[in-house]
């Protein structure tokens, strides 16, 4: 991947990001395209940790719960403005996972999988029982933003779903530039040199540890603001924020579209994301067909949905 | 006393079911170093088929034999399915293929069964026994004494038979065991066979005891894994261990510390396994070389 490349896979994300709204037919659709946004930034990060640096995380739910939660209580009890608290939210997810990445990231494959799913279900936990602080399973409300109220008061009037749609998009094409200048950058060398072989990098003199955990850190902030931005956007938020659902359901979107792959992760987020909306006719089937989603793609286009197919395209030789 | 006897009884119970759903991993983990998060979804199928089964007039035994051949049906076709065409995958795959599996027969059996809970009759009554102060019910002893009856079977079944013999011979090394004429496709398809099998049984224990829903099988699968981990991962006698030691430290924390963080325990207990001795009571210290 070149720098020019960045810029085009920016540069396409953007045009969709504008283009989209003229087949919106209602104000819903910039809600699902909103909620798009937010899964794809969570989905970015673990991009950063499974496709570049080959760890796995089955608990990245618990940094959404965290960040979501800040969102919700920091205002009320610390007197932080919202917007602050998508920081506060970001900082302890960073510091969370700096204490429990270093002695989880020394496991691998299962052990990492199951040890970071224990983490996501405890932290679902606390928020589920502290009821006098998180207000329980049956969750809690958010304070707004403010930011559309002050652009209302220069004289811009945006609906809730159009602003959502575009200030999720800013902040996600923010992240994955990121994760885009991370990739070329001799940290994100490290890190998929350590994915290839643990050994072979260490070899090389790569500090493996640290750098496992740079992409876990990076990785949880990400699923800490997207987190945060959920709540912001619904004004409630619940337990299931950390739930071990929504954990599967990152890393199944990042496997879908392509987890070596940014834009692949975001292609990813968008389909599962979809997937509730249209099938929603059929409720009951909601879990039959993510289910049956998450076996095929494995088995049939490991290597996730858009490489695949531009695989198959380039093979064809088009 | 009294409680601290009541406590013990029931963390046994629940302890047994987690050692059958972890001696269910061992077996799949043996056969083939696959994880099998669905492992839970064998428990759950045991006990909603036997329920519908037996709610349709067919009588408990046979209600109960046609939910094991059936979970050990769907273990089967989960490895020819899933497990089979992703061989060599990485592990993240085959983690993301049992996951999607564990989902897919949750959705199914919501769909096919619903959504309620439902209960068994206990096998011989609710009559509860007085024994050293606290009082069991005749189902818990059902229960226990169900784990241990699958572990002799299983451990005579290993030790006594050739195809036991077999199946431990692919789990030490897959190409020497073809080498010397073992067909591991057989004994992978028998272990996934066996493993759903002895899950469909705890369900079908346990059901008097817990009731079942079509939701059932993430908790189980994470505490069988728990338990089977606290014992040392593809120790069969870790994983009975494991599973009574994690509903007993359960049952504890539910009657001395707080119920509502009793779900916590088996988390913590995986954390500080895994940071402390990730080899688990049983397991052995391997080193690797590269």
């Amino acid at each position: 991947m070149t720098a020019k490349h960045k810029w085009i896979q920016l540069a396409v994300l953007a045009a969709i990001v504008l283009i989209l709204p003229i087949f919106f037919p209602s104000g819903y659709y910039y809600r699902v395209g909103a909620l798009i946004f937010i899964n794809a930034l969570s989905v970015v990060g673990l991009v950063i940790l499974i496709g570049y640096a080959g760890q796995i995380s089955l608990g990245h739910a618990g940094f959404a719960g965290i960040g979501a939660y800040s969102c919700a209580l920091a205002p009320v009890h610390l007197g932080l403005p919202p917007a602050l608290s998508i920081l506060l939210g970001a900082g302890i997810s960073a510091g969370l996972a700096v204490l429990i990445g270093r002695p989880i990231l020394r496991l691998k494959g299962y052990y990492l999988g199951v040890a970071t799913l224990g983490f996501g279900i405890l932290v679902s936990m606390v928020l589920a029982n502290e009821r006098g602080l998180t207000g329980g399973p049956d969750g809690i409300s958010v304070q707004s933003l403010g930011l559309r109220k002050a652009l209302r008061e220069m004289g811009l009037r945006l609906s809730g779903g159009e602003f959502w749609y575009i200030f999720n998009a800013i902040v996600l094409l923010i992240g994955i530039w990121i994760a885009l200048n991370l990739y070329q950058s001799a940290t994100g060398r490290a890190m998929r040199a350590l994915h290839g072989s643990e050994t072979a990098a260490q070899t090389v003199g790569i500090d493996v540890a640290r750098y496992k955990l740079q992409a876990f850190v990076i990785s949880a902030v990400y699923a800490s603001v997207g987190g945060s931005l959920l709540a912001l956007q619904n004004g409630f938020i619940t337990p299931d924020v950390a739930g071990f659902m929504h954990s599967v359901e990152m890393v199944t979107m990042a496997v879908l579209g392509g987890v070596g792959s940014v834009l692949g992760a975001t292609f990813g987020a968008a389909i599962l994301t979809l997937l509730p909306q249209v099938l929603t006719v059929f409720h009951d089937y909601e879990h039959l067909v993510l289910g049956l989603v998450m076996i095929l793609v494995m088995i049939f286009l490991p290597l996730g949905l858009l490489p695949s197919l531009a695989a198959r395209i380039r093979w064809r030789g088009v | 006393m009294d409680a601290l006897m009541q406590f013990v009884y029931s963390g046994l119970t629940v302890g047994a079911v987690y050692a059958l759903v972890a001696l269910g991993f061992t077996i799949i983990y043996n056969a083939s170093d696959v994880v099998n998060f669905a492992q839970g979804e064998f428990v759950m199928l045991g006990g909603m088929i036997t329920v519908f089964a037996f709610d349709a007039g067919l009588p408990l035994p046979l209600a109960a034999l046609m939910a094991i051949v059936a979970t050990a049906a769907i273990g089967v076709a989960l490895n020819k399915f899933a497990i089979e065409p992703a061989r060599g995958a990485p592990v993240v795959s085959l983690i993301i293929i049992t996951i999607g599996a564990s989902i897919l027969i949750r959705g199914t059996a919501q769909v096919i069964f619903d959504k309620q809970l439902h209960r068994l009759p206990a096998f011989s009554g609710d009559d509860p026994i007085h024994l050293l102060g606290a009082t069991i019910l005749p189902q818990s002893l059902w229960v226990i004494g169900g784990a241990f009856a699958i572990f002799i079977g299983l451990w005579l079944f290993f030790t006594r038979t050739l195809l036991g013999k077999a199946v431990l011979a692919t789990a030490n090394n897959r190409l020497a065991a073809q080498l010397v004429g073992i067909n591991t496709g057989f004994v992978m398809t028998l272990s996934f066979a066996l493993s759903a099998a002895i899950g469909a049984l705890a369900g079908v224990l346990v059901t008097p005891v817990t009731l079942v829903s079509y939701d059932v099988g993430v908790g189980l699968a994470l505490k069988g894994f728990a338990a089977a981990m606290l014992g040392g991962m593809g120790n069969p006698k870790g994983a009975l261990v494991g599973g009574l030691l994690l509903g007993l430290f359960e049952a504890l924390t539910a009657g001395y510390i707080s119920s509502q963080y009793k779900e916590a325990v088996a988390f913590v207990v995986i954390l500080a396994v895994l940071f402390v001795m990730p080899q688990g009571l049983f397991g052995q210290k391997t080193t690797e070389r590269v």
